[in-house]
This record gives structure tokens, sequence and C-alpha cells, in this order.
């Protein structure tokens, strides 16, 4: 936008030409796709919504269908958040302002590595080796001591395929990029700030509470809401991993769980036809409006909070 | 179609992967995996190599016309079950051998899509674990050359054991009738200790052990199979009918896992467990035995092979079509109950003599010898037995032109 002030740009060569006609192309391209996702779910999964339920399976609505699978994909999605957000922002932090350069970018490479791994792997690393863990170790423990609290209650699976299970894996696969935004936000910190902060006699974590965290508050939040994002579409470590009834279950430790809409799509797919195919489609765009609205709300956020440098 | 195709070979692609991982110390590990092509090709392929050549030679010598398999050539299509791709592969590999020209397609869509493919006249058979309903054979009229309609032939019977998980019983089998697996399934029985399963097994020591039932988390015909057995051996117990979706339409309760190599594992992974998956792909867990006409029977593929003999023929349409009521409570002990019976739905009369001698041919192939054979060395599917195998020729035979 500032360019257009510039007067001396008026003469417009050939590569300006080209170069504007591909980004508006780019532009245009992406406004297409995401039109045409919404119009086929909409339109294939119109008859799952309102289509006859005697000929589908189960559910006597599509809101007692789907309704479970909303409960299902938000629960594990805000339980991943839970555990990486905390998580990210201190391993951002450590690298950006503690650790010593050459174990900084190592760190920071081994963690983009991270978002490299495919959720199939995540999934069976997480069925194979961290549920039996947590089931021989962890859980039995939190079952007997904390059952008051109702999402410790019930009997603890004896798989290890609940809830926890799957939240843990989908903060560990969101955990990359999470770190990854809130370490360039952190760096980006201007070195004004954080001398000046120093200078009035601040410790390392004054400085990093008054000049670092609140700089990069926005970028954080928007991180953590592009890791939400993955965390709700997850699809095959879910479906690995979780061992799903139907209904709304809070205890996380229990072999009941609530699906997720992604996994359930996933499970159901290959063996679905007639109007089975149009609810679960359906569910697909009830997915696709919840993550819209967590961007919306996490864009609404970003902009309220501390914007950077013009604070 | 395309993209439930992938999305399919994906899923597949991932149990088999999962199952390498998990439970692969044995030789079912790889012998059943879709995905896993040498094991399914190698033992089929030089088998029929030198049978089938004077197989069809001799045998429809009597019958109108029917080139010898190894001259013909063509593309048949198929698609539908997805429980037979493997056996499909085995199929595919052992006819390869036969009938070099040809090339036998098959699209593991799901039974449901196969036979509404098959009706919208999009393949030149199915793979289904259900027959044709009757009204889908009305429509299969039109979409069949002739007025005859459609037969089905059980050609894939896959054995569905009941795996579990008691290392403390130390190598005894475990008996277990009709009405206790129900009620175990149905969250009625939940302690390994009851009563009703003592009863079953005396001088069997059982533990004070919660029993955790793992039940399929996708839809499945094992599950469909498995719920139908319940249903019909005990149905005081078990209310829900025969089921394809757990969580949708069953008792809840119990744990899910995706795939028969989910169940499997989910099973080995915590003691206590049970669970109902294809027998060939249990791996070194015990299997129960089941209660049939007074005694208990262990899992054998003969014993599971003898299910379509006591079965009824559900008639009616045409003396051709061997749709059947599988009967899970045989009279005699020798006939294991819980299988999965799948069937290949072709039409009675085709269009083109080319298409009758691929369908013959290749119909031919899987019900013979080497085609049986050929399914339980890549799927671990249950032979069909030489009374079955007579019946079939016969419906095979009758397969001709329209006119």
């Amino acid at each position: 936008m500032p360019s257009s002030t510039i007067t001396r740009a008026t003469v417009t060569r050939r590569g300006d030409r080209v170069f504007s006609g591909l980004s508006r192309g780019a532009g245009i391209a992406i406004l297409v796709i995401l039109a045409g996702v919404a119009t086929f779910l909409f339109v294939e999964g119109r008859a799952g919504i309102f289509g006859d339920t005697e000929e589908m399976s189960g559910s006597d609505s599509f809101l007692q269908y789907v309704g479970p699978l909303v409960f299902g994909t938000v629960f594990a999605a805000t339980l991943a958040l839970l555990f990486a957000a905390p998580l990210a922002v201190a391993v951002a932090l450590y690298i950006s302002h503690y650790a010593p350069r050459r174990l900084a970018q190592t760190l920071g490479y081994i963690i983009d590595l991270l978002a490299a791994i495919p959720s199939v792997v995540f999934g069976i690393w997480g069925i194979t080796v961290l549920a039996p863990l947590l089931t021989d170790n962890i859980y039995p423990w939190l079952n007997a001591n904390l059952d008051f609290i109702p999402f410790f209650s019930g009997t603890v699976s004896t798989s290890g395929r609940s809830m926890l299970t799957a939240g843990l894996v989908l903060a560990v696969m969101i955990l990359p990029i999470v770190t990854a935004i809130s370490r360039e936000v952190f760096l980006q910190t201007p070195r004004l700030h954080e001398e000046a902060s120093l200078a009035l006699g601040a410790t390392r974590w004054e400085m990093i509470r008054q000049a670092v965290i609140p700089y990069g508050r926005s970028g954080v939040i928007s991180g953590a809401m592009l890791g939400l994002g993955r965390a709700l579409g997850e699809t095959m470590a879910v479906a690995i991993i979780l061992s799903p009834s139907d209904g709304y279950f809070w205890s996380v430790l229990t072999n009941q769980n609530s699906n997720t809409i992604a996994s359930n799509i996933a499970l159901k797919f290959p063996e679905a036809y007639g109007l089975d195919v149009n609810r679960l489609i359906a569910t697909g765009l009830v997915l696709f409006a919840i993550t819209f609205v967590v961007n919306a709300l996490a864009r609404r956020i970003a902009n309220a909070g501390f914007s950077g440098a013009d604070g | 179609m395309r993209f439930r195709t992938k999305r399919a070979v994906a899923v597949t692609a991932v149990a088999s992967l999962l199952f390498a991982a998990c439970g692969g110390d044995d030789d079912t590990a790889d012998a059943p995996a879709p995905a896993d092509e040498p094991a399914s090709t190698d033992a089929p392929a030089d088998e029929p190599a030198d049978e089938p050549a004077d197989e069809p030679a001799d045998e429809p010598a009597d019958e109108p016309a029917p080139a010898p398999a190894a001259e013909l050539s063509g593309t048949l299509i198929g698609a539908g079950a997805s429980s037979q791709a493997a056996a499909m592969q085995g199929w595919q590999a052992g006819f390869q051998a036969a009938a070099p020209g040809v090339t036998v397609e098959y699209d593991p869509i799901g039974s449901g899509g196969g036979r509404k493919q098959f009706l919208g006249g999009g393949s030149d058979f199915a793979g289904s674990d259900a027959a044709l309903k009757d009204e889908e054979w009305e429509s299969s009229k039109e979409v069949c050359a002739g007025d005859l309609g459609a037969i089905n032939l059980p050609h894939y019977i896959s054995p569905i054991a009941v795996p579990y998980n008691l290392p403390s019983l130390d190598g005894t089998t475990l008996n277990l009738s009709p009405e206790v697996i129900a009620g175990i399934f149905a969250n009625e029985i939940t302690n390994w200790s009851d009563a009703a399963i003592a009863a079953d097994n005396p001088g069997v020591d059982l533990p004070d052990l919660a029993i955790n039932p793992v039940h399929r988390a996708d839809e499945s015909g094992t599950t469909e199979n498995f719920t139908d057995y319940m249903a019909q051996a005990a149905p005081d117990v078990w209310t829900y009918g025969a089921i394809e979706a757990w969580d949708a339409d069953g008792p809840g309760g119990g744990e899910g896992a995706p795939q028969t190599s989910g169940v499997v594992a989910a099973v080995a992974a915590g003691e206590g467990s049970i669970g109902y998956a294809d027998a060939s792909q249990i791996g070194d867990l015990p299997a129960a035995a089941v209660g049939v006409a007074g005694s208990f029977v262990e899992f054998s593929p003969e014993a599971a092979g003898r299910i379509v003999d006591a079965s009824e023929r559900t008639g009616g349409r045409n003396d051709y079509d061997f749709k059947i009521e599988v009967n899970r409570t045989p009279d005699s002990a020798d006939t294991y109950p819980i299988a999965l019976v799948s069937y290949h739905i072709v039409c009675l009369e085709y269009a083109d003599q080319e298409t009758v001698d691929l369908v013959k041919a290749f119909m031919t192939y899987v019900s013979s010898d080497e085609g049986q054979a050929a399914s339980a060395a890549s799927a671990g599917s249950a032979p069909i037995s030489p009374e079955v195998q007579a019946e079939i020729a016969k419906s095979i035979a009758a397969i001709s032109v329209a006119g």
C-alpha cells in the first residue's frame, strides 16, 4: 500500500505487470480453491444433514450424530494446546534468549524436523510406545489419586487408547509449529527494548517479561492457533490411537472417548455408502466451520492484543 | 470413486504398517498384509502355473465353447468388499499365471459400494459380504443381459477368531459358550472370574480381572458377522442384532480399535482383553473354543469351511443363486460357526461372449482347489468344501450369453 504513494513508480515495466498478474492470480486461486471445497462439502453434505435418517446407520438426527464428534474434536485439540503451548513458549524462549548460539541453531533444526514427521508415524509411536508407557506408569496413579476430578475418573484403559494419550500425541505434533513461530517473534524483539529494560536493572527473566513476551504475544497466539488448526484436523494419529464410543465423555483415561470428526471420517469412509457418505461429508463441513471460527477468533485476539513495536 | 479408493488403500497400508510394527514376530504377520506383494504372490504363482493349464481344457469340454483360460484375453472389472482385497491379490496372481492375457481389476471400495457399482453397470462382478437383497436382485435384471438377474457365489470364507489376553491361563484354551461371548460383548459379564465363564471351564483357575472387550472402531463385515453370530446363537443376551457399526448401533462400552490389526494390537496390549478378528491375523494370541451343539470347537480352517454346508440356501430366485442364510448354530460339533462368508456377485447372462468367457474362467479358478489355496495363502481364508464346490460349478456353468 505505501508503494502507491511513491510517484516515481508510474513507469510500469513488463516484469512488474507479469509479477502483479502472477501474484493476483495466486490470490484468486486460493479463494477459488477454498470456495470449491466449501461448495463440495455443502452440496455433498446437504443430503447427509437433511436426508432421511432411516437410511443411515445409527443416530436419529444429524445433530445427535455430529454433537459428540464436535465435542471430541474440540476436547482433543484443547488438550493438545494446553500441553503444547506453554512448552512451546518455554522452548522458544530458551532458543531465542538463553541457549548458546550454536546449540540454539541445532535445537531449532531438530524442532523443525519434528514437523516433517508424517502423522501416521506419530500415531504408531503413540500406540506402540507412548500408550504402554503411560498405562504402566502414569495413568493408574492419576486414576488412584485424582479420581475426584471427573477427568481422571472411570476405569483406566488397559491399552492406553484414551483421550489423554491422543491429546499428548497431538501436543507433540503441534509443538514444532508453535515453537517455530514463537521463536521467530521473540527473536524480533527490538534490541532497544531489551537493552532499555536491562539498563533499568532488570534481570534477564524480568527483561523477558517486560520486553519480549509483550512484544511477541500476538505472534505466539497466532502460532498457537495454527497449531490448534492442525490438532483439530489431525486424522490418522487420532484414528490409530483413540478408542471411540458414541456419546460425550469427560474422562481422559478410559476407553470410552468421543471421537474426533476427522478420525471418524477416516474410520468410516472406506466402508460407507449411500447417505452415510453424505453424512460423513457433512461432518467435514462442520469441521471446516469450526476451523474457520477458530481462525477468525485467533485473528481477533492477535489484533486486539499488544501489537508489537507500536506499543 | 477415485478418492475413496485412495483412502481405502491408505488405510490398509496403515493397517499393515501398524500390524507389522506391533505384532510381527511370526509368519502370520506378513502373509495377510494386503500391501505386502511378495508374500501373496509367491505361493499361488507357482502352484497353479501348471495345473489350470490342463484343467479348463478337459473340464468344460462338454459345455458349449468356453475357450481355455490360457487363450483368453481382456479385462475383468470387479469392485466391492475390502475383506476380499487380500484374497483377491492371491486370486489375481494365480489367475494371471493360468490366463496371462487376462487382467482382473478389483477395487476394494466396500461391499455396499461394490453392489451399487455392479448394479450401475460399472463392473463385471461385485465382491460383497452380503448377498444381493431382494430389491437389488430385481434391479440386477436391468443391468444384466436377459431377465434372469444376478447370482451370488459364496467364494470366500474368512474365519473369525475370538482372541483373548489372559497370560495366567498358561496355555489352557478357554471355552466360551455363545451366551458367555454375548454377555461379555454386551457388557453384562464384566469379570473373568464370573460364574458363567467358570461353568464353561471347570478346573481352570480364572483370574479376578476386569474384562476389556475390544471391538472394531471402523465399520466392518467382521463386526457384522460376529454380531450376527451372537444374535443367532444367543438372542436373549445379544439384543442388538447384526450390526456393522459398533459405536452407532451397539451396546456401547468396551474398547474400539481401527482395523483388524488395531483390534489384535489392543487385545495384545491389555491383560484381560478379548476381541474378535480375522483368524489368520491374531498371531500368537490364544483363541477361544466356541460352544457348538453342546461341546466346544476350536477354530480350524476346515471346521470354519463347513459353515456353508451347514447353512440353508435361501433360494426363490433361480436354481443357480447360492445365497445362503449363514447358520450360526450348526447341529454338529465339527463346524466352527463364526466366519465371514463373502460372495462374488455375477450376472447369469451377459451381453457378449467375451465377458462370459472371462467371468466363467475367473470364477471357475476362484472356486477351484487352486483358487481356494491361493486365497488361503494370501488371506488365511477357509476352503469351501468339495460339495459346495460342485454346486458352485453348476452355477458357473449356467452363465451364458443372453438370447
